[in-house]
């Protein structure tokens, strides 16, 4: 098995992720790309450890889920708060700081 | 040669790739949701076919289970009816981000594609040398990246707190009690008499006894307050015309074709009268029951 099948295919993945959060105007769907890319860094970090035999790159990936799911509640804490205030969970309603 | 990981990537590649398309493409959050559901067990398979067994259980426990479970929760909460809109803030948008996305894709694949040469060494060295996969994480994580790992501890603890604190909402007004919400209905009901017991049940009848059924009033009108004020709003509640309708055709229907037959009509039926049965009588009433 090329593990450089696994970089592409992790390339792939993220950049549907990063087109995905370009383009989606859902905050809940914005955040799920941003998930997307985080797994796609942690598929090349995997393969990084598998192709060089160091564990090091698997304890990069379990730190990147640490942050990911501190990042999640915190991000969709803010999200649930938003669509409190202005019933809407899409990005362009919460433009109270543009000019 | 074929191995088990090559069956798997190419099993599991154009499965995550369509379902991460999938994911960007589809309208309602909730697909979108179970398409990255999709994407991460086949990721999770992938750590497997790597040799990350550590990984691989806690891609599908932590992502798939917790991470994406808490996504639901908030689609759920936040509306699961309420779809993106299609209107464009900014102009032409949609276009230059998927033409940066190719970009992007081209300039990966071009890049890292051919970034790794020689053999793969494998992580089977590093794994056995301290008995497992998770053995020789533990090692790396406690010693090499222990204040890494104490610090994630403080994040973590942050992100909790923050999640509380950004989620809680103070009382504007103080909590009626139960005397104080009695006294209110009863003021209701010497104000503008207002029935101060609880709301009708919901209507029963031969072909429906569903919660969306009204009840009727003894002058053949529903009773709007019998179904609950959401099913009200949500759609329109069946009118008393339409409940009795079917059952008044029928009943017409049958004493129209079989004027003679007993039971059937407004005559007493007969097989009610039967005699009960021996057996049946024998029975002491607990028996019965």
């Amino acid at each position: 098995m090329d593990p450089n099948h696994y970089l592409v295919l992790s390339g792939m993945l993220f950049t549907i992720g990063a087109i995905g959060f370009l383009v989606r105007r859902n905050a809940i769907v914005a955040f799920m790309c941003v998930e997307l890319m985080l797994n796609a860094c942690n598929l090349a970090l995997v393969t990084f450890s598998s192709h060089w035999g160091v564990l090091d790159g698997q304890v990069a990936s379990f730190f990147v889920m640490v942050v990911a799911a501190a990042e999640v509640v915190v991000g969709l804490a803010i999200i649930v708060s938003i669509y409190r205030t202005r019933r809407s969970a899409s990005v362009d309603d919460a433009n109270l700081l543009k000019l | 040669m074929v191995t088990g990981a090559s069956v798997a990537f190419w099993l599991l590649a154009p499965v995550m790739v369509l379902a991460a398309l999938g994911m960007v493409l589809a309208r309602k959050a909730v697909h979108s949701a179970l398409c990255l559901a999709a994407v991460m067990v086949a990721l999770a398979v992938q750590y497997a076919a790597l040799d990350a067994p550590f990984l691989f259980a806690v891609q599908i426990i932590v992502y798939t289970g917790a991470i994406l479970m808490l996504f639901l929760f908030v689609v759920m909460l936040v509306g699961v009816e309420s779809s993106d809109s299609l209107v464009e803030t900014l102009k032409g948008q949609r276009v230059y981000a998927v033409l940066v996305g190719i970009g992007l894709v081209v300039m990966l694949v071009v890049a890292t594609g051919n970034a790794l040469v020689g053999d793969p060494v494998g992580v089977a060295g590093p794994n056995s040398e301290h008995g497992g996969n998770v053995q020789g994480l533990a090692a790396l994580l406690f010693v090499r990246y222990v204040w890494a790992f104490e610090a994630t501890s403080a994040l973590l603890i942050t992100a909790a707190v923050g999640a509380m604190v950004l989620t809680h909402r103070e009382r504007l007004v103080k909590k009626q009690d139960q005397r104080e919400r009695a006294a209110a209905r009863m003021r209701a009901y010497a104000e503008s008499g207002v029935h101060p017991g609880p709301l009708p049940t919901p209507g029963v009848f031969a072909r429906h006894n569903s919660v969306d059924t009204p009840a009727l009033l003894p002058d053949g009108s529903a009773a709007e307050s019998s179904v609950s004020a959401t099913l009200r709003a949500r759609s329109s509640i069946r009118t008393p015309a339409e409940l009795t309708a079917p059952m008044a055709a029928r009943q017409a229907e049958l004493s129209a074709d079989q004027p003679a037959q007993p039971g059937i009509g407004h005559g007493p039926d007969p097989r009610l009268k039967a005699p009960v049965d021996q057996k049946d009588a024998d029975l002491s009433d607990e028996e019965r029951i």
